[in-house]
């Protein structure tokens, strides 16, 4: 069977072709680029198309599968009705997905479980790597801060930081927060923050 | 007062202001509502949005709800529409060169005139083995049978003597900018913007192909608009205040400025300004012209869901997607429009409540009373550029008339 990825974000996209090389689904084709996504879908000619829901082509693509004649017309996912759960859960985890009308649902939904796992998987990734970036920026904020407090009030590093740590709790902040409100000032009134 | 929570789909275009207006000026909360508002960038991540729980209500152009409906490219799934969000406000953009051989002038053409023209400069295109292309934003949107009405009554074949293509609202100026389509029609301010960039010039606009066309809707599942009847019904009361507040002239530097922000339009309050006043740039370099009724949001009962605006939707739809008449299809196109709904709702409120749920669409040249179970009702011109009236009961005999 022939899948179709469609995927601005060609990182996720290869986690999800992995997944399906592993499930021993090797015939798959991963699509990233915006420009010419109509022309590519009809060289490649696939069973199965995952696409991520927020996708910008989706009208497009909706469009081309409605008078397309060089396909089997691919429908708007979602197996069948009486299937609501793992669509919801796919359209929970951002993938949406066409498939050739007519294909047999026991085919479909190992594929469909696998991009919403992968999907999530992805996500989670994202997420922790967005929190270990933020965390580091934030120390490095706040060493700033505790630098400027210690020049300006000549007092010792555990001092700094208890200064800014009873700040934050009067003015009901984050630590972080207060940090950059100091670093900002510093850089206005010029030094060097 | 703890309020509860609607969330509303809805793609960044001017007319999707009146459930934006309805959360920013608080009337919303007055209803003891809180709308939290999703914006997404295709009209197919709103529909699955909406048909998944991710949102509750959808700004959404008309003819998609009623497809989604019938099941046209998908399983079907029931919709339903208690309130117009808005009539018309969509314009045709050419490209510099197109427009100027379509309207030589620098103002608005004339539809006749102009959709002749234009079929000329196609076979002239055909003949050179290419073809014209313009951008609709949907394949089940009021642009695309807005267009292909007008074009096919000027004697174009929409299927074999250009290319109508999708873009989705966002992209349209783009595109058209790129060289990718050589016009769109598309919602504000995507035609401004195309105008602003010198990418085109609007050439016309679709209320002067159909005074009164239904353009974007509020929809909702209908099992979930039927399990919190006393929700809908708040909701519906705080969309109609916005809408007012909407078409007060006064209001309108404010609404702009609320529109243009990030998490709406996220675009200029001048070009938001303009559409809301009906006053519209056609082209690089000129003045703004005034356009009546461009847009019209809510005067004369415009967000009532007249039961003959989605028969008329669904006879396009029988036209263009080339399939048979079937008035079983017809009679679930008529039910996705809940004019019962919006009475019930508004009832008790100054709103005029129409006493039919139906009626004859293109059929008044001037102004004229109509019956109404609440309020002073007034309906304007509402006529089609050719002059044929639509009979909701005839949609069959409607059909073998039109051309194409």
């Amino acid at each position: 069977m022939r899948i179709a990825i469609i995927d601005e974000k060609a990182g996720r996209a290869s986690i999800i072709q992995e997944g399906l090389v592993e499930a021993g689904l090797t015939d798959s084709v991963v699509v990233t680029e915006r420009t010419g996504l109509l022309a590519r879908l009809e060289a490649i000619g696939p069973e199965v198309v995952l696409i991520d829901l927020e996708n910008p082509g989706r009208d497009v693509l909706e469009e081309y599968f409605a008078v397309s004649r060089a396909l089997a017309r691919p429908i708007a996912m979602f197996v069948d009705q009486s299937d609501e759960e793992s669509t919801a859960a796919a359209i929970d985890a951002g993938v949406s997905a066409y498939i050739v009308d007519g294909l047999a649902k026991s085919r479909i939904k190992p594929i469909l479980d696998l991009a919403v796992r992968r999907f999530q998987a992805f996500s989670k990734l994202q997420r922790e790597l967005h929190e270990a970036r933020s965390a580091l920026a934030e120390r490095a904020v706040i060493d700033r801060a505790k630098a400027i407090l210690m020049a300006r009030r000549r007092i010792d590093e555990p001092a700094a930081y208890a200064l800014l740590r009873s700040h934050a709790m009067r003015s009901n902040r984050r630590i972080a927060e207060v940090a950059e409100a100091i670093v900002t000032a510093e850089t206005l009134m010029g030094g060097e923050g | 007062m703890t309020l509860d929570r609607i969330r509303i789909g809805f793609l960044p275009l001017v007319d999707a202001g009146v459930p934006i207006l309805a959360h920013e000026l608080g009337l919303a909360e007055e209803e003891g509502l809180s709308i939290e508002l999703v914006r997404d960038m295709t009209w197919a991540t709103v529909r699955d949005r909406l048909l998944y729980g991710h949102s509750d209500a959808a700004h959404l152009v008309a003819p998609l709800a009623i497809a989604t409906s019938l099941g046209r490219g998908r399983p079907p799934a029931s919709l339903s529409v208690p309130f117009v969000l808005g009539l018309n406000g969509n314009a045709v953009t050419l490209a510099p060169d197109l427009a100027d051989a379509v309207v030589p002038g620098r103002g608005l053409g004339d539809p006749r005139a102009a959709g002749i023209r234009l079929a000329q400069a196609a076979r002239a295109r055909r003949e050179r083995g290419a073809r014209v292309r313009i951008g609709v934003v949907h394949r089940y949107s009021s642009h695309n049978y807005m267009l292909r009405y007008w074009l096919a009554e000027c004697g174009l074949r929409p299927d074999e003597d250009i290319e109508i293509v999708t873009i989705s609202p966002p992209f349209a100026a783009d595109a058209l900018a790129a060289g990718e389509v050589d016009g769109i029609c598309v919602g504000e301010p995507w035609n401004s913007v195309a105008v602003e960039r010198g990418a085109g010039r609007i050439v016309l606009v679709t209320a002067q192909i159909w005074r009164r066309g239904v353009e974007k809707v509020l929809a909702l599942r209908t099992r979930r608009m039927e399990e919190a009847p006393d929700l809908v019904d708040r909701l519906i009361r705080a969309l109609h205040r916005a809408a007012a507040r909407f078409a007060d002239p006064a209001l309108a530097d404010i609404h702009a400025s609320i529109l243009a922000r990030p998490a709406y339009l996220d675009g200029s309050a001048d070009m938001i300004r303009r559409a809301i006043s009906d006053r519209i740039l056609l082209g690089r370099g000129t003045e703004p012209v005034h356009i009546p009724d461009f847009m019209f949001q809510y005067r004369q009962g415009a967000n009532f869901p007249w039961v003959s605006q989605a028969a008329w939707l669904y006879s396009q739809m029988v036209r263009w997607d080339k399939s048979a008449f079937s008035e079983a299809d017809a009679e679930r196109a008529r039910r996705v429009f809940r004019p019962d709904v919006y009475r019930r709702a508004l009832a008790g409120t100054g709103a005029p409540l129409p006493g039919a749920s139906s009626k004859l669409e293109g059929a008044i040249d001037g102004e004229l009373g109509a019956g109404s179970v609440q309020g002073r009702l007034l309906l304007g011109t509402d006529l089609f550029f050719d002059g044929r009236a639509f009979d909701p009961d005839h949609i069959a005999d409607y059909l073998r008339a039109l051309p194409g």
